[in-house]
């Protein structure tokens, strides 16, 4: 990739803290993810995962703490101190985020290609024809029939829509993926497939990835580091096969003997 | 109770001020107005008055009229074109009523147009002022429903949604499907839906000389275009935009350049296609009708 700096983090987290009222969302939360990595932060439900995302993607400000991007122009630069207008451009470019929930991230209401398009379309393109081309060949790469390019998101499988989801969201060649439990509520196949789907996407692209689950699996296969959050706390970090093969924290410990063995 | 008639009031119901709204009310609508003027396109919110008509019978439209009358004006109202159908007559005698004004149908007489659906095809003056009746005043809202988020694109220039419409229109019908409502570029900054005319009528909006004022009485917004502001309407590179086109002629007036309706005459199957602008047709046949007694 043309700007990737290796000398320089794409993000940096600094003491992020997020507070509601008396409970606490995520505690103290620091690291730096470089460009092409891919990071997997797990822990139970309620331990502060989704929040920490929300507070590193810009959708939520944090009550201490910094988060920087590396944007082009600017360097590492503070979001709290970006003007809106360029965090969502930068959201819009630079950056994507797949919802748990494919509908949370699609637009139901018009076409798969118009779902593609919409991302080109708000940053300036007007050509129908190539607009639709190029929706043609994220859909072959996300493994979805071209026929299907002209169908609602409706009348696709949950499989489908979350594979429309990705492809929405990368068509404008972002270099930095939020990603929430992306192969939540879809049976295990599907998963596995999804998975070997993102898993090819992120090495073609060079994607760096900020992803959150509670499943070990999607993590010891998509992700290069590891952060396992108890509590709103980040309770250990690492290489991604060093804490699932032998977790020093005792929470670790907890989870890795907890997944169920077939 | 014995009521006294009201010495600023031209009419005989001493009930009304001029133009049945009070002069509070016309003062902070004529705010709104001058503010809409200076920002082209940008939808100014008002305290929209509760009128005696339905909403969606032109209460912001009547509002706006309301405050920009004077009593030496002559009104003008139609409705799809018509100046003879119940909506546009009953606002010409309400403006009698309350304003005492003089109303006409001839365009080229009037010097406030209202308006339902049609731009009137004979080409507007400065000196006329043309009021829009608007339902749904924010084009970004089908696709987008939070108000808070369309305002953000509004302020943002985040357009982009609005030719993901156009988009799916060209996908499932292979053209531009929309024909009324067609979403206008006012000044180079602001998205405006024009409000329900048909795109026939978009290049006439484009450098009109009449000051055009939109109004939303349900939505409680006002908009505008200053005279010769630039107007351009939203397109792709490869399917510009482009007017309906008729294969007849008005069957009353045989024009062939004006907006048609189609009218179905029987259950046979027997239809003719007429002029939506009846002012227009009139007009046409009229001087048909001189030239042929001369």
């Amino acid at each position: 990739m043309l700007h990737d700096d290796l000398s320089c983090p794409l993000l940096r987290a600094r003491s992020v803290t997020k507070i509601y009222g008396d409970h606490v969302g995520c505690l103290g939360v620091s690291f730096d993810l470089w460009p092409g990595e891919v990071l997997a932060i797990v822990g139970e439900s309620g331990s502060g995962k989704s929040t920490l995302l929300s507070c590193l993607s810009g959708a939520m400000e944090p009550s201490e703490g910094e988060v920087f991007y590396n944007a082009d122009a600017t360097g590492l630069t503070d979001l709290a101190g970006m003007p809106e207008p360029q965090l969502r451009a930068l959201a819009r470019t630079d950056w994507a985020f797949v919802h748990q929930n494919p509908r949370d991230g699609l637009r139901m209401s018009v076409s798969a290609g118009a779902n593609i398009g919409e991302r080109l379309m708000a940053n300036g393109a007007r050509h129908y024809s190539n607009i639709r081309t190029t929706a043609e060949t994220w859909l072959e790469k996300v493994e979805i029939d071209t026929s299907r390019l002209d169908d609602l998101p409706e009348t696709f499988s949950g499989g489908m829509q979350q594979r429309l989801q990705i492809a929405r969201n990368l068509v404008t060649g972002p270099r930095l993926v939020f990603m929430d439990e992306p192969p939540g509520g879809l049976d295990v196949s599907v998963q596995a497939r999804l998975l070997d789907l993102v898993r090819k996407l992120v090495a073609d692209h060079e994607l760096a990835v900020v992803i959150v689950t509670h499943d070990l699996a999607v993590a010891r296969l998509l992700a290069s580091r590891l952060m396992v959050m108890q509590a709103g706390r980040v309770v250990e970090t690492g290489l991604a096969d060093q804490v699932l093969d032998d977790p020093q924290a005792p929470y670790s410990q907890l989870l890795v003997s907890s997944v169920l063995q077939v | 109770m014995k009521q006294q008639s009201s010495p600023t009031s031209r009419t005989d119901s001493p009930s009304y001020g001029f133009a049945y709204l009070n002069e509070q009310t016309k003062r902070m609508i004529r705010r709104a107005l001058l503010k809409a003027v200076a920002v082209p396109g940008y939808q100014v919110p008002f305290a929209s008055r509760e009128m005696p008509m339905p909403y969606g019978w032109g209460t912001g439209g009547i509002q706006v009229t309301a405050s920009i009358l004077t009593p030496d004006d002559t009104l003008k109202v139609i409705d799809q074109g018509a100046d003879d159908t119940t909506n546009a007559v009953s606002i010409r005698k309400f403006f009698r009523k309350t304003a005492g004004i003089q109303t006409t149908e001839s365009t080229d007489e009037a010097s406030i147009v209202q308006t339902r659906h049609r731009i009137p095809e004979q080409t507007l003056r400065e000196d006329q002022i043309l009021v829009y009746q608007v339902p749904i005043p924010e084009p970004l809202r089908f696709l987008e429903p939070r108000e808070t988020e369309t305002r953000k694109m509004h302020a943002l220039e985040e357009y982009g949604l609005m030719h993901v419409k156009l988009y799916e229109d060209i996908a499932r019908h292979g053209n531009i499907a929309t024909t009324y409502a067609y979403p206008v570029h006012v000044h180079g900054r602001y998205v405006m839906d024009p409000s329900p005319t048909p795109k026939f009528d978009n290049p006439k909006m484009d450098k009109m000389p009449a000051l055009q004022l939109f109004g939303a009485g349900r939505e409680k917004r006002i908009y505008a275009i200053p005279p010769y502001t630039k107007v351009r309407s939203l397109d792709f590179d490869d399917h510009p935009f482009e007017v309906q086109k008729w294969d007849g002629a008005c069957a009353l007036c045989g024009e062939t350049e004006s907006f048609l309706d189609e009218v179905i005459l029987d259950d046979q199957g027997g239809r003719m296609f007429c002029c939506s602008d009846s002012d227009h047709c009139g007009k046409r046949r009229e001087t048909a009708g001189d030239s042929h007694a001369a």
